[in-house]
């Protein structure tokens, strides 16, 4: 019915989805990067961090759960990866870590550091932390500096431990396409969210200034990527090789793949027009899941067609596949029955967030709020 | 120091430092979701807006605690790869799931109705609200129960077998991580813990208003809701840690003796109540373990093996071996260990040249030597015993602290049911200065967890020195230093909020009622 194999692509394609939920959930850290931006004066920001303070905690636990699938799916890739690139990683941890206080503490009274410094933080997490992330998630594609050894035991190759991502202009642009991204999805979660005339005109002009930044960032991302040689195992001898052209050879050979980043790409592009245009404030949800779309395709473009999902610069042979960094086809089987549970996940999260979005945001209502941010 | 020594130093200390400080607001959370699920269930019934009023006092308390316990739990489960990358290898066939089903069943559930909790008082029905508070307070027990799951199995590793092909243990029997009974006993113990604390907390700063007299009703209300749960509660906690302590007796003898300061095994062993170490004594002296002692007889072979005839080996048998009552000593271990891993070292070879046969003598002896594959690591015989004194004063003072605890909520209980608690002022300063005592009562119970096991990072199967990550040990130093910085600022600035929310008080934070 089944074997190894296609639970090892079931589970990176979980893995994608997983990952591309959590880049949709990064309007939060966009939202964070725009609150001086957005806001003019105190009760607007008070409304901007209100606003996203209601959603920040499915985005951090999409990043646990993320983390979480690599380590149960993949453990080689969780131990080679984070024990590798243990300063990029590090930095990003320490980037969420300050987020996690900064919406509660920073209104409340004798906060230590005072509002400005837990704003600092806000925008260090959505800018610095998105940034890092789209570095990590480049080297999946340009690769890592490890060694594996015979027992599967690894080691970093320099004492940088991951920084020298930073020099690669590929993992560089990955960053910056996050960045901008997470800042659009931003502006059109709170034209949907929030209730209040002169911030949805403001957010209108933002808007267009952001996606002329945003968009040669993504079609340079796009091209480099299909441009780009990629890393191929033969599946019977496991043995590694470059391929030209490899990511460009994967859309074309997996069309459901190619279908689904073009999909992704119309409505991502919608989503913009209906805004801009139409003046629409449904658009975060054609975004979303056009952003969804995409970034399934391209994690997924790692996962199939006998990809390598994590190429070592120093010794080709050491690279990770899904095929030698999996957990056992019992530990699959098991996790796969567990994630039957992801649809009942979403389903309470779309009714809680229906339930709560009902009405939208405004200064009163975050006035009136005893509990608010 | 050799630099894998200090490598695996500072990863424990780093692991330590994070463990220690996320355990700090952990506890609270467990328990102080119930018992907000407790008022706002009242409050549903009853309808009484006082009680909705003290719901929301302590859900806003809640959520400063809540917020620090995530910053710094997220650091958790990371650092299995960014400082443990041999563990996260060697065992996360097995170890990955817990921590992955953690993530889906209890995280997702804690942050999408956290929002409810707080923000949808206006927005949703009560009773939607009130199964969002009680779901908050399922998941973060959730949240308890799976990562317990992943210590427990840390402690009493089942339902694996080793793969000589990939180097790695692999999982054979989901139903044995599950239901480990080190893990179950280990749950169970450490959420009424986690209650137990809740309950001093409410109670202590509930204390503290009757000792302004202020906020009386509600005061009076809070202690009546947190000392019965929290009477309740300890009796749980009691049985939970006997169960707790009979698990470790079977499989982690190692840390029983030293958890005593047992030195001699013996039948009718007692259980020392009060004791000073000696601290010249070492397993091959002839000192006394004890300056000084009052011991109650035959209870630890009772609460060890639930007889109390029953023989209880010490660190002495545990490390020379005791032929008499079948016990192998660590050398014996070691000898067998290094057989297994040298087997295995062949095993590799020969099957990258395609020596069949060579492969499978290999791996005869190391199926033959497997079990102890562990201590084929060890440097020397003495590294297999933990801190004595640290495991012995951390144990005692948490059992000394829980059995104040329960004789403290049956005070606060009787006093407040009679009508005298408010005139009973030395109880209601045992109640406010209790609340310190509960955390240090919470951390010397995971002291005594960790640091008795060692020098495992599996028991009996992987010493910390091989789980570690092959980082330099300054990175190492780098990222604990940063930590002790962030988390200590952190800590300081909650603990400034906590306490002016306290002084503002119930009418300071509820405006809308």
């Amino acid at each position: 019915m089944y074997n190894l194999y296609d639970l090892q692509q079931y589970w990176w394609l979980l893995v994608s989805v997983i990952g591309a939920f959590f880049v949709f959930m990064m309007f939060v850290q966009g939202g964070q990067t725009l609150l001086n931006t957005i806001a003019k004066n105190e009760d607007e920001k008070d409304l901007i961090i209100n606003s996203l303070g209601r959603k920040w905690e499915i985005g951090f636990s999409s990043l646990v759960m993320f983390g979480g699938a690599l380590f149960a799916a993949f453990p080689l890739f969780y131990a080679v990866s984070f024990g590798g690139a243990y300063y990029v990683w590090m930095a990003i941890l320490f980037c969420f870590i300050i987020q996690a206080v900064s919406y509660e503490y920073r209104k409340k009274p004798n906060n230590f550091f005072g509002q400005i410094f837990y704003e600092k933080l806000l925008f260090i997490n959505g800018s610095l932390g998105i940034f890092l992330i789209g570095v990590a998630l480049g080297t999946l594609f340009t690769g890592g500096n490890f060694e594996v050894n015979d027992m599967n035991l690894s080691h970093w190759t320099n004492p940088y431990y991951g920084l020298e991502a930073l020099l690669n202009p590929f993992n560089v642009v990955f960053g910056l396409v996050l960045v901008f991204l997470s800042r659009i999805q931003a502006l059109l979660y709170f034209y949907n969210s929030l209730d209040n005339e002169v911030i949805h005109k403001r957010i209108i002009s933002i808007l267009k200034r952001e996606f002329s930044i945003f968009l040669p960032f993504f079609l340079l991302f796009v091209v480099s990527l299909l441009l780009l040689n990629g890393y191929s195992f033969d599946p019977n001898t496991n043995k590694i090789y470059i391929q030209s052209y490899k990511f460009l050879n994967n859309f074309l050979q997996t069309p459901i793949l190619l279908i689904t980043i073009l999909l992704g790409v119309v409505l991502f592009l919608y989503a913009i027009y209906n805004t801009l245009a139409k003046k629409q404030s449904n658009s975060i949800w054609f975004l979303g899941i056009g952003t969804i779309m995409i970034v399934t395709s391209i994690m997924m473009s790692l996962g199939v067609n006998y990809t390598v999902i994590y190429p070592s610069i120093s010794n080709i042979q050491s690279s990770l596949t899904i095929v030698n960094s999996s957990g056992s086809l019992y530990t699959l089987e098991v996790m796969s029955v567990v994630s039957l549970l992801v649809p009942v996940v979403l389903g309470y999260i779309i009714v809680v967030w229906r339930s709560m979005d009902k009405t939208k945001l405004s200064i009163d209502e975050v006035k009136s709020d005893h509990h608010h941010y | 120091m050799e630099a894998s020594d200090l490598l695996t130093d500072w990863s424990r200390a780093q692991f330590a430092l994070t463990a220690l400080y996320h355990w700090l607001f952990v506890p609270l959370t467990l328990g102080l979701t119930f018992i907000v699920a407790i008022m706002e269930s009242i409050y549903v019934k009853t309808g009484d807006i006082w009680w909705k009023k003290t719901t929301k006092f302590w859900m806003s308390l809640l959520a400063i605690n809540f917020a620090i316990g995530l910053a710094t739990g997220i650091i958790m489960e990371f650092e299995f790869g960014t400082n443990w990358s041999n563990y996260s290898w060697i065992v996360g066939d097995i170890f990955g799931a817990p921590l992955a089903i953690e993530g889906l069943m209890a995280f997702f559930m804690e942050s999408t109705f956290f929002a409810v909790m707080f923000f949808g008082w206006d927005k949703v029905s009560a009773k939607m609200h009130l199964t969002s508070t009680w779901l908050v307070a399922i998941g973060s027990n959730l949240s308890a129960l799976w990562i317990l799951i992943a210590n427990g199995w840390m402690q009493h590793p089942v339902g694996m077998k080793f793969n000589p092909d990939t180097a790695r243990n692999e999982m054979d029997n989901f139903a044995q991580v599950i239901f480990n009974p080190n893990a179950v006993s280990k749950f169970l113990h450490t959420v009424s813990g986690g209650y137990v604390m809740a309950s001093l907390f409410v109670m202590g700063i509930s204390a503290w208003y009757l000792l302004k007299k202020r906020d009386i009703l509600f005061a009076k209300r809070s202690i009546i809701v947190s000392a019965s749960f929290g009477l309740i509660t300890s009796i749980f906690l009691i049985v939970s840690g006997d169960e707790s302590a009979y698990n470790v007796a079977q499989t982690q003898p190692m840390k029983l003796a030293a958890m005593e300061g047992l030195y001699q095994g013996k039948t009718d062993a007692g259980i020392v109540a009060v004791g000073i170490l000696n601290s010249k004594k070492e397993v091959d002296n002839n000192e006394e373990p004890f300056l000084f002692e009052i011991e109650i007889p035959e209870a630890l072979s009772f609460l060890a093996y639930h007889s109390t005839a029953a023989y209880v080996p010490g660190i002495k048998d545990l490390v020379y071996g005791n032929k008499d009552k079948g016990i192998l000593s660590v050398k014996e271990k070691m000898a067998q260990g290094k057989l297994a891993v040298n087997a295995l070292r062949t095993y590799k070879d020969a099957k990258k040249i395609n020596d069949t046969k060579t492969a499978q003598a290999a791996l005869k002896v190391f199926e033959e030597n497997q079990k102890y594959m562990g201590y084929g690591y060890l440097k020397n015989e003495k590294q297999a015993i933990p801190s004595v004194a640290l495991s012995f004063y951390s144990f005692h003072t948490m059992v000394t602290l829980g059995s104040w605890f329960l004789l403290l909520f049956i005070l606060a209980l009787y006093f407040t049911l009679k009508e005298k608690l408010q005139n009973n002022k030395w109880l209601l300063y045992s109640m406010l200065f209790t609340i310190p005592l509960g955390y240090v009562a919470q951390e010397t119970g995971w002291i005594v967890a960790e640091v008795g096991r060692q020098p495992w990072a599996i028991q009996d199967m992987l010493p910390v020195g091989m789980a570690t990550s092959n980082v330099a040990s300054s990175s190492v130093q780098v990222t604990f230093w940063l930590f002790a910085i962030l988390f200590t600022g952190l800590l300081i600035a909650e603990v400034k909020i906590m306490l002016t929310q306290i002084k503002l008080g119930v009418n300071g934070e509820s405006k809308d009622v």
